[in-house]
């Protein structure tokens, strides 16, 4: 029959954002023709010329609401979409362009702009799910390739993506580190952030920031009183919580516990 | 006279989003704007108040395809903003990085992005129908630069192990063996690649550019240098702003960088870096250059495929050769404090050459760290200018191609610049007006 034997179409759509999630797809370097084979990439304006017409099966779509145009074009994307998912902390908790949230935006872009009469923005970069449905979010500043995949083959399969929401904490044991917090008192925000890094920044000596955004069930201030006894002040804990996901609410909310 | 109107609301193959202006009359273009309509981010406000030990972390975010650039420049600012000098292995191994985000970038950009404007396709994926070879190779350049990103940064995008001083953990030498073999392979491809791009049907068009780009007594520029030009500009980095200055234009959420003497534009990119650095090329990357018909300097843009393609190759000479002289550091980096013991605030400058060129931070510290203000001038703001007079002079010689292949060589004339546009929101619809 012709309507099966139809390839799923997929479209990916970019608002604010650094392209290096939609860039992580393009990274796939074993398996982008193997995607390419098994769903009809419609729309990928960094990787193809083509119209943006029709429906889609599958949207990705990276980066963050900030404009008032932004705030109508998701809208559309959702209507020809019959599934969105959702790529990286710009697109899940708002981006490190978040920290407007936190600051007057009209003095931002009078620091950054000559002429800020120019410039169209909003008050706040939010998350795509505070403006549409969403059917799935996929975390990472940036995110796993390896994750993506999976939620194309998922999604191609017709169930729902394996992405473990317990913490990083979780995938150092799993990888057999030592706990760097625990041997080298390196603040770490491993025990309340998303796996999906495969606990990268420990491995490499480092504590983790916290890029993948908050795990399912955080206790960020429980955390936020032992790396005030590890020596972090208010300042450092401020800042600590507000980086790629500051505006993903347990984040916020812990930052926010340690000044305005 | 009939009126012809051509428009492109999204160009694609570029990293961003933008649109271009094009208006003809009487055979003559009169205009030629490129609007960047990115959302604004404000690297440059949120950065302020933030730790100076957080900068390279933070400025990897404003472009997916060259966090590296934005680390490198990161911490040679606060480096010399903090009077820290990071040698030896530990600088060994930021060249290599580097070698692995010119070649995963320059792979991206020559075979996904720009290639199949020269072979008549809308993109890689469809190229790879009738050239699957051709594909796969130019896939497994691209992945040869990430497994360097990986081994020495962590992970392709936002690397995690850069910090100001050098890094967190570095590489044992056996971990760095395995790529000698992987990079010997991509070092025959990418001398294919030089190959296969030279034998395009590349329109032949040049202009008097000014070209600038870091000059290096004795390497290939990617960390250090002066800023040098073909119009003898000789400045160290700390000289930049009293020789370069950002214009913003109503058409763009991008501001546009400029000379201040005399407010002409200026290229930064392959072009430039070659032109001014030929002769600091490796033997093999400057016999294909000769091979592939480029003289010692470049001036025609739709060459630059070319260029990329033999920088490929130099990258992966020299990612070669690093690793076979690496001996292990004794520390993963050398300790930087903040000046706050001696109480007072400091300025730092960083200019590193990006795969798309010259990436100028400027930074002012307090005296505890802090980051009072910040400047960040990336290579796509400063080749703007340089692109719409490239549309003005050229897309004349091409007004006698029917109107979709007339737009397809505006946008290719885009693309010979690979523009970031993320980086440089501060992309491409393309609108064309013609009688």
């Amino acid at each position: 029959m012709a309507e099966t034997a139809r390839k799923p179409r997929l479209g990916v759509w970019k608002f604010a954002s650094c392209d290096g999630c939609q860039l992580s797809l393009l990274d796939c370097e074993d398996e982008l023709l193997a995607v390419a084979g098994a769903v009809d990439i419609a729309y990928f304006p960094e990787a193809t010329r083509g119209d943006v017409k029709g429906r889609y099966d599958l949207a990705l779509v990276e980066g963050s609401i900030t404009t008032p145009h932004d705030a109508e074009r998701i809208r559309d994307v959702r209507r020809w979409a019959r599934t969105l998912v959702t790529i990286g902390a710009c697109a899940t908790a708002g981006g490190i362009q978040a920290l407007r949230n936190f600051a007057d935006v009209a003095e931002y872009a009078a620091v950054v702009y000559a002429r800020p009469d120019y410039i169209d923005t909003l008050a706040t970069s939010t998350p795509i799910a505070e403006h549409v449905p969403v059917d799935f979010e996929l975390r990472g500043c940036p995110i796993s390739k390896h994750q993506l995949v999976e939620v194309i083959a998922a999604f191609l399969a017709g169930r729902r993506p394996v992405t473990p929401a317990h913490s990083v904490c979780v995938e150092c044991k799993l990888r057999g580190n030592v706990c760097v917090t625990v041997a080298h008192g390196t603040p770490c925000l491993g025990p309340v952030t998303h796996a999906g890094c495969n606990a990268l920044c420990p491995s490499y000596d480092r504590g983790c920031y916290g890029c993948y955004g908050p795990k399912e069930t955080p206790n960020p201030a429980a955390l936020g009183d032992k790396l005030q006894e590890q020596g972090m002040d208010a300042d450092a804990l401020r800042r600590v919580y507000r980086t790629f996901n500051a505006a993903a609410p347990a984040f916020r909310e812990e930052s926010e516990r340690h000044g305005p | 006279m009939a009126r012809k109107t051509i428009k492109v609301d999204y160009m694609a193959r570029v990293e961003g989003e933008g649109a271009l202006k094009v208006v003809v009359r009487d055979g003559k273009v009169q205009s030629a704007a490129l609007s960047i309509f990115e959302p604004p981010r404000f690297f440059e406000a949120l950065l302020r108040g933030r730790a100076f030990s957080e900068a390279p972390d933070i400025t990897a975010r404003i472009c997916g395809i060259c966090p590296v650039a934005y680390q490198m420049s990161a911490v040679h600012a606060m480096e010399n903003a903090l009077g820290v000098a990071v040698d030896g292995p530990l600088r060994d191994l930021r060249r290599l990085l580097y070698c692995g985000e010119w070649i995963e970038s320059h792979g991206l950009h020559v075979y996904m992005l720009h290639a199949p404007d020269f072979l008549g396709y809308d993109s890689a994926i469809h190229m790879a129908k009738d050239h699957g070879d051709v594909v796969r190779r130019g896939l497994d350049l691209k992945k040869v630069g990430n497994e360097i990103l990986t081994a020495v940064g962590g992970r392709e995008i936002h690397p995690i192990n850069v910090k100001v001083g050098g890094f967190y953990k570095v590489p044992r030498r056996r971990d760095l063996q395995h790529l000698a073999e992987r990079l010997k392979g991509a070092r025959d491809a990418a001398l294919e690649t030089v190959r296969w791009v030279a034998g395009f049907d590349i329109p032949d068009r040049e202009r008097d550019y000014t070209f600038v780009a870091l000059r290096h007594p004795d390497e290939y520029p990617f960390n250090e240098g002066r800023i040098v030009s073909n119009r003898g500009l000789d400045i160290a980095a700390a000289e930049y702003d009293a020789h370069f200055q950002e214009i913003h234009v109503r058409h763009s959420t991008a501001l546009q960088s400029r000379m201040r003497a005399d407010g002409s534009a200026y290229l930064v990119g392959p072009l430039a870096r070659y032109s001014l650095n030929f002769d600091r090329l490796s033997p093999l990357a400057r016999q294909a250059a000769r091979e592939a018909g480029l003289g010692s300097t470049c001036r025609n843009p739709y060459q630059s495929i070319v260029v990329r393609a033999v920088e490929t190759l130099y990258a992966c000479d020299e990612a070669l050769r690093i690793i076979e002289s690496y001996r292990e550091p004794d520390a993963p980096a050398v300790p930087v404090e903040p000046r706050a013991a001696t109480g007072y605030a400091a300025t730092g400058h960083g200019a590193t050459e990006a795969p798309r060129g010259l990436l100028y931070h400027r930074y002012r510290l307090e005296a505890d760290g802090s980051i009072a203000d910040a400047l960040i001038v990336p290579p796509t703001s400063q080749n703007q200018a340089s692109i719409e007079e490239d549309l003005a002079s050229y897309v004349e010689s091409f007004l006698d191609l029917p109107d979709e292949a007339l737009q397809h060589r505006c946008e290719q004339t885009v693309r010979n610049y690979d523009p970031c546009i993320s980086c440089a929101t501060h992309f491409l619809r393309l609108d064309m007006d013609r009688e």
